[in-house]
């Protein structure tokens, strides 16, 4: 089986983004990159089913971003994953969702596929919509945050859960199919120092949008159809009043006041 | 709130490889997801949680600047990294990895045959087979060479008397590389292995330090081994000192991840903690101790960076780890204390991790070596003149 994991680098869940003072982006001087956490659950759902199928099945990483992604690239083949193909161009810095979906459907069709994990969004923008749109590029079904998966024995058909609003939704799905991984699916492994020490040796293939034979105006940035406009940073919270010295009653009352009459919320 | 990131003043994350910084990275990971829930819950109850060693195991931590056998042939760097990762969760699994490698799985490398190897070694990566390395005895710890447990030949083999004390692992061991010396005269090491008749191991109980690690007496009664049991490479206490010299570099890197830890705390303490209407962390006197801690843990970092590309090299003198093994559990020792101070009252419980270690950083002071041993070593290379005795 040829399995694919799409995969991208976002800053660390943990990293205080500051906006550059004319709004045109954030700073990155000093952020560390990783990973996005729901693609860690795809890598390790990949390499599950990688065991399970056995022969001579593949887990292929798939990602687009600049140099630094290599990093997170080697992660993920330390994981486990067999090899990798990096989309890497600067016309890409600043496309839309659509613009990178086509270049990682094209990078996937070149590559050949037979099933596709990616994370249900990436966790610096939140779009979640890189999946779905490149499963509709390769014309192919897809099914988004899925916390459970199991496939058929003739890896035919995969039957995937969704939790909804008060219960779960099951649905069956023929292959190949594009799947995007929720929090809970499994337990993401750590990447192993001789992991790490194979990972060096594994093959990451780096292409730019023209040898994948498209067009970087239309693909890239120039082509995008959504632009960011400007980034605003959260407005500094305010300090809060604390309700000091008083009786509980009176302190009760006193916040019921203040929430109805300066806060505004009850 | 932010989880914790290692201190990186001086940038020393631009100096390293892409391996280096992936396996401090995983190891990081497993030691803030896996390792902190259930430390302090370990240390109460003075036991070190052997459950997670398989674990540790999967990550390839044991022996993983060693080659071969499995083992995942990783930089002197990157081992470095590893070591401070793990001592940043505590200074017992720190030594439980440190034993493990440097101290049992490197003498069976190095002075051991391929049987031997081809038994212990993949089995004690996996840790599935657990070491311990016995060479301090009641009498004689910074002075090993007045040992007096013997190794006297007997038909096919050896018997062994003896006491060995504060053995890392000792009772949770399955092979001890023990230090005896022979009726020819040099000392040498000997595997002998759990459930050997007359071998036996109790633990040392009331410990203010290294509580979550299991630290044992070793007794030898008249214990027979095998000829094939003797390390046929070792020659006398340079042999011994050889394994040491490994485990000193382990805690060089170490240390520092313990400085962090209380530096790190010590940090977010002084900056949230409200005395006289402002922050702690905004007053002077506070200031200049957040600034000297982190001053000394970026030299440190520089100087076992250097140490191990030295290694690396094949190029590290003793002296030279002797060195990193002195200052960096030196400052390490006095970062703690001094967090342990900015913390006030909430520096002596449990609910951070300051004074934990703190007392271990006592231990780690006086095991491989004391810190005045290492400072004579230095003297000795500088001068010329040993200083001993
Ligand atoms: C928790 C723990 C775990 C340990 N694990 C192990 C282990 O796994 N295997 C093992 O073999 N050992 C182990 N040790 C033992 C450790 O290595 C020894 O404690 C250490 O070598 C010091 O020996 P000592 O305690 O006998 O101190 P001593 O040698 O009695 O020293 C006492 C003091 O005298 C000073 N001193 C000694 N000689 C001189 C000198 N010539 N000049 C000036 N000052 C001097 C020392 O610096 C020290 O301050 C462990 C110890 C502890 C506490």
């Amino acid at each position: 089986m040829k399995i694919i994991v799409i995969l991208k680098q976002v800053p660390d869940s943990e990293t205080k983004i500051k906006v550059k003072g004319d709004g045109s982006g954030i700073e990155t001087d000093g952020i560390k990159y990783v990973i996005s956490p729901y693609d860690e659950y795809a890598v390790e759902e990949a390499l599950k089913l990688k065991e399970k199928a056995g022969g001579d099945s593949t887990v292929t990483v798939v990602s687009a971003g600049p140099d630094r992604t290599v990093e997170s690239i080697r992660t993920a083949l330390a994981m486990g994953a067999d090899a990798a193909v990096h989309v890497n161009d600067p016309a890409l810095e600043g496309a839309d969702s659509l613009g990178v979906a086509r270049a990682l459907a094209k990078a996937i069709q070149d590559n050949g596929f037979d099933i596709i994990f990616a994370g249900k969004q990436g966790i610096d923008q939140d779009n979640s919509q890189v999946p779905s749109a490149v499963a509709e590029l390769l014309d192919i079904p897809q099914v988004n945050i899925i916390a459970k998966f199991e496939i058929t024995e003739d890896k035919s058909k995969a039957t995937v859960s969704r939790r909804i609003e008060g219960g779960e939704e099951t649905i069956e799905t023929s292959l190949p199919a594009l799947f995007g991984c929720e929090k809970g699916l499994n337990e993401p492994r750590y990447a192993s120092l001789p992991g790490i020490m194979k990972a060096k040796k594994k093959p990451v293939k780096t292409v730019d949008l023209a040898g994948l034979g498209l067009d970087a105006g239309e693909v890239g940035a120039a082509g995008s159809h959504v632009k960011i406009l400007k980034w605003i940073p959260l407005p500094e919270r305010q300090a809060g009043k604390i309700l000091q010295g008083m009786e509980t009653a009176e302190a009760s009352k006193e916040l019921v006041r203040l929430l109805r009459e300066e806060a505004k919320v009850i | 709130m932010k989880g914790f990131e290692a201190p990186d003043f001086m940038a020393m994350d631009g100096l390293l490889t892409p391996e280096e910084r992936a396996a401090g990275a995983t190891v990081r990971s497993w030691v803030e997801e896996r390792f902190l829930p259930v430390i302090e819950e370990h240390n109460r109850a003075g036991t070190f949680p052997m459950e997670l060693v398989p674990e540790v195991a999967k990550l390839g931590v044991f022996g993983a600047n060693m080659s071969g056998y499995g083992c995942a042939g990783m930089s002197n760097v990157a081992y470095g990294l590893i070591m401070q990762e793990l001592e940043r969760g505590d200074s017992g699994l720190r030594s439980f990895a440190s034993v493990q490698g440097a101290l049992c799985m490197y003498p069976i490398l190095t002075f051991g045959t391929d049987a031997q190897r081809e038994k212990w070694l993949p089995a004690m990566v996996r840790g599935e087979k657990i070491g311990c390395f016995g060479l301090t005895e009641p009498d004689f710890g910074s002075d090993p060479g007045g040992m007096r447990s013997r190794a006297r030949r007997s038909g096919k083999g050896y018997v062994l008397n003896g006491t060995k004390m504060w053995i890392t692992n000792g009772s949770v061991a399955d092979v001890a590389v023990v230090w005896a010396r022979t009726e020819e005269g040099p000392v040498r090491g000997f595997l002998v292995e759990r459930g050997t008749p007359g071998y036996s191991a109790r633990d040392i109980k009331g410990k203010f330090s290294m509580r979550a690690s299991v630290t044992s007496e070793l007794v030898l009664d008249n214990v027979e081994i095998p000829e094939e049991n003797l390390l046929p490479g070792t020659e006398g206490l340079r042999s011994a000192l050889m394994c040491l010299n490994q485990a000193r570099y382990s805690i060089a890197w170490g240390a520092i991840g313990a400085a962090m830890a209380c530096y790190d705390t010590a940090l977010r303490y002084a900056g949230s903690r409200i005395v006289f209407d402002k922050p702690v962390a905004g007053y002077q006197l506070v200031q200049q101790k957040l600034v000297w801690m982190i001053t000394e843990i970026s030299k440190a970092q520089l100087l076992v960076l250097q140490l191990g590309r030295l290694k690396d090299d094949g190029r590290a003198r003793p002296d030279q780890v002797s060195m990193g093994k002195m200052n960096n559990v030196h400052i390490a020792l006095e970062i703690a204390r001094m967090a342990r101070d900015i913390l006030g009252a909430n520096g002596i419980i449990d609910e951070y991790p300051v004074a934990r270690h703190l007392c271990n950083l006592e231990t780690v002071k006086t095991y491989e070596g004391t810190h005045d041993i290492h400072t004579l070593v230095i003297g000795e290379a500088i001068t010329g003149l040993g200083a001993y005795r």
